[in-house]
């Protein structure tokens, strides 16, 4: 935790949950949760979260909680949403935390919908790149080449053939007011981009990298350090979307070439092994130069 | 010139689908969420309206799916609103693992079930497929047999569910175009007395900043059985209260279509079994066959979940044989799934009745009064020859196989 001295983080996430040690995610929703206030009822669908902090009796939340499904936290929070506003509660805020599977893949039907009728929801997705409760599966968040269970890499595979679904730009497309990417990496901005989304009107959407040091093959100490990179590098910009308009971005100073976030974790090492690998880093390479030009990184 | 009864006089003839919207406007919920879906159609185009108007004080969520619908009430039950959706068939299926997760909660979320077929082939007509299938998610069951009942049922319904004892969702299924698509003379709910009758919902717990609890938490297989044995005995209370809103509801209103079970001339040689709208059919037959000297009497079961084993045992203690019809078949069984839980009801009682089962009435096809005669005749046959055939497909075109 990032804290200093003098300025203890009080978090509303009980250190008792059993995240894994340097979770990604437990340090997200923490930082989450921070920036979200107390009157706030959050709702998880299925994933590690939900998993690492509820196992009963023991409840690491110290706000109202609920898990429903898998696919539906958007559809639950649209309905505790209009329930408070029913029941004439019109301060209480409402949240989503959900992982990346949950978001980019099965729940985005219910996603979707939230956002098309504009229910004041903050929608956060820790974002881990994986399905990281199931044993690392891959999702649609799951990065370009990156070996996971179900897109290992083999004698004729190099991982995940396909590109990261751009969520935060669809969330754009559906008129989000408010959009951000954010890092545990850096946990005064993922702070103050959550309390930012939960105070703007209307449903906002904000992705915090979560590095997962089970399911992406790294030391846990190294998490903040492997976040920081993947922002260095341009392979996650950090960018604010209000009213569909790209108003910040976090500058990249002295960039980093890919190999260097890509080499710290297991899940990319066969592309430091095999002949093909260099056209796949090559690749990679691109895709963080295309996201260093699309958002004026630099 | 015929004397009308006070009842008659505030009768007017409306569409089924109207009845149960008017019914749910009258308990007032907090929350409704649906997506539209033939034929339970008309019941949220119904309390649209009501909404549009100003008739109607509730926030209407036009969910993109059926599975969004229910999963939107999960959220606004928990946070303490009382809900309301309607669905039927392939929606309903689609909805499948919200329904264990609402019951699972302990969600008195009320739901209309407009009864329709499954696919394939697709067929948008009436059978009870869609529900039975749905048994076991630990939703109260229903079945209603006219208009009247559709309606009146929904505010039965609230009072089950919401009751402290209970705190079970409840399907109040009423057959597809059958009931909903029908203009029927109904004494529409009336605002008062369903004030009198429905105490508001009172949330035993709920999402609240001030007080934090934790919904759908975790849990393993040290205590995942005790939690499902929570909702059996949830299920047992809801038995008696399903009754005693009955005898209430009659009291206030003054009308009764039964309560776990109603009873036609029950005192009979030939009993049968049956749900929903077919009853009409058959009680019209057993007047008929009364006439013409047949001793052949109903048991109409209106709870299929909680099931009213005690109830049913008693009726068939009677009886010289029981006839079941079903409009629903577990492939595999040749079997109904009524007439599956009778069987299975009676087999550890002294009572050794021949039970014979009828599928019937699949995909819509209609169940004219001579069907009921047919099975009616069948069922004597039975009763004096013994059973030949235990369960029997209704009208199966042979040549067209």
């Amino acid at each position: 935790m990032m804290a200093r001295k003098g300025t203890p983080l009080i978090s509303k996430l009980a250190p008792g949950h059993r995240g894994c040690a340097g979770c990604g995610a437990a340090l997200a929703a923490k930082l989450v949760l921070e920036g979200a206030g107390d009157d706030i009822i959050v709702c998880s669908p299925t994933g590690c979260l939900e998993v690492f902090t509820t196992p009963f009796p023991d409840n690491a939340w110290q706000v109202p909680w609920i898990h429903s499904l898998f696919e539906n936290a958007a559809a639950v929070a649209s309905g505790i949403e209009r329930a408070l506003r029913a029941m004439g509660n019109d301060h209480t805020k409402v949240m989503v935390i959900a992982g990346d599977g949950s978001t980019f893949d099965i729940g985005f039907g219910a996603i979707s919908g939230m956002w098309e009728r504009g229910h004041d929801v903050t929608y956060v997705c820790y974002d881990n790149e994986a399905y990281m409760n199931t044993g690392i599966q891959r999702s649609g968040s799951t990065p370009l080449c990156a070996a996971t269970t179900t897109s290992p890499a083999g004698r004729v595979s190099l991982g995940k053939p396909q590109n990261k679904k751009n969520m935060p730009e669809i969330a754009v497309a559906h008129g989000c007011p408010y959009v951000a990417t954010t890092s545990i990496g850096y946990p005064k901005d993922v702070i103050t981009k959550v309390r930012k989304a939960v105070h703007t009107e209307g449903p906002t959407y904000v992705q915090v990298h979560s590095p997962c040091c089970t399911g992406w093959y790294y030391d846990p100490s190294l998490t903040a350090e492997i976040a920081r990179l993947a922002v260095e590098t341009g392979l996650y910009p950090l960018v604010e979307f209000e009213n569909g308009v790209l108003t910040n971005v976090r500058k990249i100073h002295k960039r980093k070439p890919v190999e260097e976030y890509l080499k710290a974790q297991g899940r990319f090492k066969h592309l430091f092994k095999k002949e093909e690998g260099k056209e796949a880093l090559r690749r990679i390479q691109q895709i963080a130069d295309d996201n260093v030009k699309r958002y004026a990184l630099e | 010139m015929m004397h009308k009864s006070p009842e008659m006089e505030r009768m007017s003839v409306v569409e089924g689908s109207y009845a149960v919207a008017h019914a749910v406007k009258t308990c007032r919920p907090d929350v409704i969420s649906a997506y539209p879906i033939t034929p339970q159609t008309h019941i949220v185009e119904y309390l649209s309206q009501f909404v549009a108007d100003g008739e109607l004080n509730s926030e209407y969520i036009n969910v993109e799916s059926e599975f969004s619908a229910l999963s939107a009430l999960v959220g606004a039950s928990a946070a303490g609103a009382r809900t309301y959706s309607a669905t039927t068939s392939q929606g309903l299926a689609l909805m499948n693992e919200v329904l264990f997760n609402a019951s699972g909660m302990r969600l008195p979320i009320v739901m209309t079930i407009v009864n329709r077929s499954l696919s394939a082939p697709i067929n948008i007509w009436n059978d009870h497929q869609d529900s039975i299938s749905a048994r076991d998610a630990g939703w109260i069951q229903l079945y209603v047999e006219d208009a009247q009942e559709a309606g009146d049922a929904i505010a039965q319904a609230y009072w089950v569910a919401e009751n402290h004892d209970v705190l079970l969702p409840t399907m109040v299924c009423m057959d597809g175009f059958i009931l909903s698509h029908t203009y029927e003379p109904v004494v529409l709910l009336e605002e008062e007395k369903t004030r009198e009758f429905l105490p508001p919902y009172e949330p035993l717990h709920k999402l609240d900043p001030a007080n934090p609890k934790a919904f759908g938490m975790f849990m393993g297989p040290e205590m995942y059985t005790e939690f499902r044995y929570m909702q059996e005995l949830a299920m047992d209370a809801a038995l008696p209260k399903i009754k005693e809103a009955a005898a209430l509801f009659k009291k206030i209103y003054g009308r009764w279509r039964g309560d776990v079970v109603d009873e036609y001339h029950a005192d009979a040689d030939v009993l049968l079994i049956a749900m929903g709208s077919v009853v009409g059919t058959i009680k019209d037959v057993i007047d008929e066959l009364r006439e013409e000297g047949v001793s052949v009497g109903l048991l109409k079961v209106r709870a299929f979940r909680p099931f009213p084993k005690q109830e049913i045992r008693e009726a068939i203690k009677r009886a010289k044989v029981v006839a079941v019809l079903d409009k629903d078949v577990s492939i595999g069984t040749r079997e109904g799934a009524l007439f599956s839980e009778i069987k299975a009801a009676l087999y550890n009682t002294p009572t050794r009745v021949p039970v014979v089962g009828y599928i019937l009435g699949l995909g819509g096809r209609d169940i004219p009064a001579a069907r009921i005669r047919q099975i009616v005749a069948d069922a004597e046959r039975v009763m004096e020859e013994g059973i030949k055939q235990e369960s029997t497909y209704i009208d199966v075109n042979e040549e067209a196989i």
